[in-house]
């Protein structure tokens, strides 16, 4: 048996190698890839600092991936150690924030999603003398907490325009897809569109889980024919939708939020009609370098009011100007 | 009856003189399949669009896509055991096969069939591991399954810099892969997506492995009573490792799927908490969480359940917040109709 599986494992070793010689991808992979050479300039000569960025991302999420690369620019520009965690359970993320005052951090950049979590281990910091600064979520909520500034969009105003948008576009009705049941974010959005365009309707897909979200899709499209709209909430739910709608036989037009280098592609072929950018590298990018000027300077950023950094609409009219950062992963 | 290592061709001997339908009504799959009538007749009446034929596609996709992990699932629980990794090991296997051909700028195939000694050895160190150390597989498959989802986090980041595999879309032998594991075809007006056929032939392939081959004694044997089964001369460590790598094997063929119906990317951070819903499907069709007992086909009707109840909610238009209390209720539903079918055939 032992002699068996030898021979098994060193007769597709064997067979992989041999298939791996002779069968070397002509188009495509690595080798095709451009190397996108973006230096960021000088650093700055300040004392070193040590950053904490904490969100309440899950694992490997695109959108929370471009959220770091901002703020490690920032970082790296300023002379800051960033220190990056998330979890997306609001008690464990507040506990981040609690591990960070402990280990005595210069400044916390933290986004506030679930805000009756997170809160009080703000103050804390705040008290211990630690600046945070608040970035995605937690709009109507910073101010009370003590932050210093706040950078996102106001997902309500975001939907909103997105509404208007839908109007000039000449949609019918709506289909907008919640890929996190139960976030502030996802559902000011969706009722935003709804404050502006009014047909719309709400469906639930398990973000996490793409082939199970297309069928439901798909699913959805089938049982209503009106929809001539679908709106995702992030990038790679609006191209598994170009693909139910695809599949259900539908001729609803997809409109998304945020942006990725396929998103980026989908929008210039004419897949996906319009993304709401809301800029996430900027985002992290802010939330780092506000609390450097105001360590080295005393500088708000904002003025006491939040920072909006989107919404910003993408659409074939403008999508050259923004594909080539979201090919480098930062739009 | 949990600890029963009656073989299915003994079985047979002893009904020999019953009638058909006594005969089906003890087979472990018949209350599901009842379960599964009876959530079908509620949808047609109450979820228009579900009455609609062309949409027959969508619904035995959604439940394909838990069924073909739920073949080997139902084996592995008939044997005695579970895998908590199975769910993180299908991105496993679809992030190796596109990162290998990515980075290497090589032919598609060859990151696949990378892949599948990875999911194979997966599966055999689960069961190695499991029968070295005499530990119960929650704890051996959680570790597992906590590994596999930092390296496929880890990794993704270390080759692409980003989270989500690069594109595999243009590179050779895309095109011939994706025809294998994700085309679709019209069947009567209805669009049927490969995977669905992929299934069936799973699902008939295990179920005459576990009812008429020696094998599937063995399987039976060592989930009912280990020791017993090895003392009548039973390789319980063999078909342990065999079934794990059976998982393993399934794993890689759904992580295929994965890959080339997303045009060659897979986020990294997908497949936490789909080994639940292959473990549901085979204890909704009949499967018993101690082993010994249930059935491949009653697997499929747990999936198919759990597909028609998933897409059921969305095609009758139902208020979104109110998704996953429904999914709760209609899969009780189903199993309670399943129990009380069950004593029914037992009683007799």
């Amino acid at each position: 048996m032992v002699r068996w599986h030898k021979k098994a494992g060193a007769a597709v070793a064997a067979l992989a190698l041999a298939a791996a010689l002779a069968a070397c991808s002509d188009s495509g992979g690595k080798q095709e890839e451009q190397s996108s050479g973006g230096s960021g300039g000088n650093v700055a000569d300040t004392p070193r600092m040590k950053v904490a960025l904490i969100t309440h991302s899950g694992p490997g999420d695109t959108f929370w991936d471009i959220v770091r690369r901002g703020a490690e620019a920032a970082a790296k520009k300023d002379n800051i150690e960033l220190q990056y965690s998330a979890d997306p359970d609001g008690a464990a993320q507040a506990n981040l924030v609690q591990t960070a005052i402990d280990s005595k951090v210069d400044g916390i950049a933290v986004t506030l999603n679930k805000p009756d979590a997170v809160i009080p281990n703000v103050k804390k910091a705040i008290a211990a003398g630690i600046p945070v600064t608040v970035l995605n979520g937690g709009l109507d909520q910073w101010k009370s907490s003590g932050a210093l500034g706040y950078f996102g969009q106001d997902e309500r105003i975001a939907g909103q325009a997105t509404g208007d948008k839908l109007k000039q576009l000449g949609a019918k009705k709506v289909i907008c897809v919640i890929h996190e049941q139960g976030n502030v974010s996802l559902e000011a959005r969706c009722q935003g569109i709804k404050d502006k365009f009014g047909s719309v309707e709400n469906v639930n897909v398990n973000g996490t889980d793409q082939p199970g979200t297309q069928a439901t899709l798909t699913s959805k499209l089938q049982a209503d024919k009106t929809a001539d709209y679908v709106v995702a909430l992030n990038a790679g739910i609006a191209l598994t939708a170009v693909q139910a709608a695809k599949d259900a036989g539908s001729s609803a037009k997809i409109g998304s939020f945020d942006m990725s280098k396929e998103m980026a592609k989908a929008v210039s072929d004419g897949t996906v009609q319009f993304a709401v950018d809301q800029q996430p590298y900027l985002q992290g990018y802010l939330a780092i370098d506000a609390i450097w000027l105001y360590k080295t300077n005393g500088d708000t950023i904002g003025g006491g009011e939040a920072t909006l950094t989107g919404p910003a609409f993408i659409d074939k009219s403008n999508i050259a100007a923004v594909q080539k950062y979201a090919e480098a992963g930062t739009r | 009856m949990a600890s029963t290592i009656t073989s299915p061709v003994s079985a047979d001997d002893r009904v020999s003189a019953r009638s058909l339908g006594a005969r089906l009504l003890s087979r472990p799959e018949i209350g599901s399949l009842v379960g599964a009538a009876v959530i079908l007749v509620f949808f047609v009446i109450a979820a228009p669009p579900f009455r609609d034929i062309n949409n027959t596609g969508t619904i035995l996709y959604q439940a394909a896509l838990i069924g073909v992990m739920a073949v080997p699932v139902s084996l592995l629980m008939i044997g005695g055991e579970f895998d908590l990794s199975a769910g993180v090991a299908v991105t496993t296997s679809g992030l190796t096969a596109g990162i290998f051909a990515y980075q290497f700028s090589l032919n598609v195939w060859v990151g696949m069939l990378v892949a599948l000694a990875l999911s194979l050895s997966i599966g055999a160190f689960n069961g190695w591991l499991l029968m070295r150390t005499g530990l119960p597989s929650f704890l051996v498959t959680l570790g597992t399954f906590f590994i596999l989802q930092g390296l496929n986090i880890a990794v993704t980041r270390l080759t692409s810099g980003a989270v989500a595999s690069n594109s595999i879309g243009d590179m050779d032998g895309f095109g011939a892969a994706k025809a294998v594991f994700a085309s679709e075809f019209k069947l009567g007006g209805v669009t049927i997506k490969i995977i669905i056929v992929w299934w069936i032939v799973f699902v008939a392939i295990a179920a005459w492995v576990l009812l008429k081959t020696q094998i599937g004694n063995w399987i039976f044997a060592a989930g009912g009573d280990a020791a017993a089964a090895r003392a009548v001369g039973v390789p319980v460590k063999k078909v342990k490792i065999g079934l794990f790598m059976a998982v393993g094997f399934f794993a890689w063929f759904a992580g295929m799927q994965l890959l080339f119906v997303q045009n060659g990317v897979v986020q990294s951070g997908e497949g936490v908490g789909k080994e639940f819903l292959y473990i549901i499907a085979a204890v909704v069709g009949g499967c018993l969480l101690t082993g010994g007992y249930g059935s491949v086909v009653g697997g499929a009707v747990g999936a198919l359940i759990f597909g028609m109840v998933q897409l059921g909610v969305v095609y009758a238009g139902w208020n979104p917040d109110w998704f996953k209390a429904f999914l709760g209720a209609m899969l009780l539903l189903a199993t309670i109709v399943n129990l009380v079918v069950k004593n029914k055939a037992e009683a007799r």
